[in-house]
């Protein structure tokens, strides 16, 4: 028993879940090519839940802040990224590749520049005041989420909003009777290029080994003289701005858009951050990719179970761990 | 977050705070008699229901400190329990009964699984949790359709006191008899069947609050370690409390299901009315019973009156960008949220706490 738990541990431990569940349902799905499309469908969901939740995840784990009005930004990305894109609709529909992505970048760039904004008032204005008071700020990021849900409602109204999608992102590739959307292929990469980057910063320069040294222990690394709550600002701000990339992603992904789009994603967020464990990045894209891939087979084997799917993951890796199975924060 | 002086008798701001309960209570128990129309009544019997759940949630998040986004599944499961069986077995009270011990024993099992399971690591955990599971059950809801009746719900005929049709008491001519212009019927006997419910059920709470128990709950809100260290589990303390809490909130769910005669994920689940009961209790005034009271009025009449105002506001702004679109009557909880977060900066104690402190502040400078 040991050897295995020591073989199991060498090969990648608590990495290799996302593993073990492909395996299992490709055993229950029977057939190579949906397992193979579900799969797809999974990682891109898993990537862009990460996009969403690693804020999050830092901004507890270096602040000890929880932030309930998270999804704010992930509803404004979304409908400021459509908005744009409904905007340059002659550059989408344009038959030029160049042109098409061209609109993409802004769009995503509008979202990405007004979550660094947003999330520098967010901090400054409403959570700065009540650090280290965790009752008054769960009851203040809840009023500002309210506020921001409203203010999406006055501005674009209660109706769906249909986002356009750039014409090179339509479509599939099929290979053999595989079939994969090529937005999704799209969202996996680029997630997948934000996680490699947020790594690098984090593990490879001076800001990142702040920050994990902040996580570890804040009062340490400030007596040290460094200023912990600047940085703060700093990763609440990209922590935003990642989850506003993460809604405009999601608003290309779902097509259709509605103000109560973040408080729904809401809940997912929180049950890959608690997965994930608090703190930290793998851990969360740990927790991501495995709600996206459970999500999707088990949308597929036991459509009305999709959501109670997550909950019932959350408890059971709950009662295995309770701290997440790879926190940061002890 | 309680000042000690606050529970000293004599002190102005507690007496004006309850002397405003107690103003509120009469007019509740005179409400069909006060205001003779269906939408007064309608407002005042949710008054009297919301009131035992805000009270219930500050029992909570007020004596423990914890929060929790699970309140309205507990108040569903109560109110759907009730519905299902009256919808089953048809008008009586043996399913309003079986119905409210079947709530309460599911919103006990969840409780102490939710409880047991995000209790004993952090508490920030727990309002995750909660979240999370009360979407879930809110789904599970609007998709069991063949029992719950989905986002339709289920409309159900109450026991037959309750129908307006019903008697209490009959004049010489054999109609029903009036008492200062109101008709004594089924409708009558319905609100106060919530009244009297939703006035034991507070009491019960006073009582409990005021109860050695209630005294080591506030003991661990203010210092939980220092709780511990004397020797009580903060986590039994704190997993019996969400359950009594959770009880409370599903008999209150039951007897809003039994007026209301309909059972829906609007009227029993939905994630606003959460948040409408975190802005009451918070508006009212944490840890203090009263708040709950307060809280649950104002939010209420603001609900059912100040749209009326906002689309007067609308109309008369209609020439200025933005403003009308924000003033506009769906748009309340905008305005509603901005006065929340100042609140909770500026006064955390809401209205009743603010109010106790003040009347003590001056009551001790005398």
């Amino acid at each position: 028993m040991t050897a295995l738990t020591q073989t199991l541990g060498r090969a990648g431990g608590v990495n290799l879940l996302p593993v073990f569940i492909a395996v299992i349902a490709f055993v229950l799905i029977g057939a190579p090519s949906s397992w193979i499309t579900l799969t797809v469908a999974g990682l891109a969901m898993g990537m862009m839940l990460f996009l969403m939740a690693s804020g999050l995840s830092l901004v507890f784990g270096l602040m000890d802040v929880l932030n309930f009005g998270h999804s704010a930004f992930v509803s404004f990305g979304a409908f400021i990224s459509a908005t744009v894109l409904a905007g340059l609709g002659g550059w989408l529909t344009a038959d030029s590749w160049a042109l098409n992505s061209m609109a993409l970048i802004a769009a995503y760039l509008a979202a990405i520049t007004f979550g660094l904004i947003a999330g520098w008032f967010f901090e400054t204005v409403i959570i700065k005041p009540v650090y280290r008071d965790h009752l008054r700020q769960i009851l203040i990021t809840i009023g500002a989420m309210i506020v921001a849900e409203q203010t999406i409602l006055a501005f674009w109204g209660g109706t769906p909003f249909s986002v356009a999608r750039p014409a090179f992102l339509e479509g599939s590739w099929i290979i053999g009777d595989v079939s994969i959307e090529i937005y999704r292929a799209f969202a996996f990469a680029l997630g997948a290029a934000v996680f490699v980057m947020l790594y690098l910063v984090l593990n490879r320069t001076r800001i990142g080994l702040l920050i994990r040294a902040g996580v570890e222990d804040r009062e340490m690394v400030e007596a040290l003289g460094f200023r912990v709550d600047r940085l703060f600002i700093g990763v609440f701000m990209l922590g935003s701005a990642l989850a506003a990339l993460g809604g405009a992603m999601w608003a290309g992904y779902e097509t259709l858009i509605t103000p109560h789009m973040g408080a729904d994603l809401m809940i997912v967020v929180f049950i890959v951050v608690i997965i994930g464990g608090l703190g930290s990045i793998e851990g969360t894209l740990l927790g991501a990719v495995l709600v996206g891939l459970m999500s999707n087979y088990v949308g597929f084997l036991a459509p009305k179970l999709a959501l109670a799917s997550n909950m019932i993951l959350m408890v059971a890796i709950l009662l295995w761990r309770p701290n997440g199975l790879r926190p940061a924060v002890k | 977050m309680s000042n000690p002086m606050t529970q000293t008798p004599a002190n102005t701001g507690t007496m004006m705070v309850k002397g405003v309960v107690a103003l509120i209570a009469a007019l509740l128990l005179f409400a069909p008699f006060l205001f003779q129309d269906t939408r007064s009544l309608e407002v005042a019997a949710r008054i009297c229901i919301f009131i035992v759940l805000v009270a219930s949630f500050d029992l909570l998040i007020g004596y423990t400190g914890i929060v929790s986004f699970a309140h309205t599944m507990f108040f569903g499961f109560g109110a759907y329990g009730a519905a299902i069986l009256l919808k089953q077995m048809g008008p009586g009270w043996t399913p309003v009964i079986l119905g409210a011990l079947a709530g309460v024993g599911v919103s006990l099992v969840f409780a102490v699984v939710i409880g047991l399971l995000s209790l004993r690591v952090k508490a920030i955990f727990f309002a995750m949790i909660t979240l999370a599971a009360a979407s879930v059950v809110l789904v599970l809801a609007s998709q069991l359709s063949h029992i719950t009746g989905g986002e339709d719900g289920i409309i159900y005929k109450s026991p037959d006191l309750f129908k307006t049709a019903t008697k209490l008491a009959v004049d010489e001519d054999g109609k029903v008899l009036r008492l200062w212009g109101v008709r004594l019927n089924g409708k009558l006997a319905a609100y106060y069947f919530v009244f009297a419910t939703s006035l034991i059920l507070f009491l019960a709470m006073l009582r409990f609050v005021g109860s050695p128990f209630g005294t080591v709950l506030k003991a661990i809100r203010e210092n939980e370690a220092r709780a511990e260290a004397i020797g009580y589990r903060v986590v039994a303390y704190r997993t019996a409390v969400f359950c009594l809490s959770a009880a409370i909130a599903s008999l209150a769910g039951t007897v809003y299901a039994v007026w209301l005669k309909y059972t829906g994920p609007d009227t029993a689940l939905s994630f606003s009315i959460m948040i409408d009961i975190l802005l009451m209790v918070v508006i009212g005034g944490m840890g203090t019973m009263w708040g709950a009271v307060i809280g649950a009025v104002l939010m209420i009449l603001a609900q059912y009156y100040l749209r009326d105002l906002m689309g007067a506001a609308a109309e008369a702004t209609a020439n200025i960008p933005i403003l009308p679109q924000l003033l506009a009557p769906d748009r309340w909880l905008f305005w509603l949220g901005i006065i929340f977060i100042l609140l909770v900066y500026f006064f955390p104690k809401g209205i009743a706490g603010t109010a106790m402190e003040r009347g003590a502040a001056k009551g001790g400078g005398a």
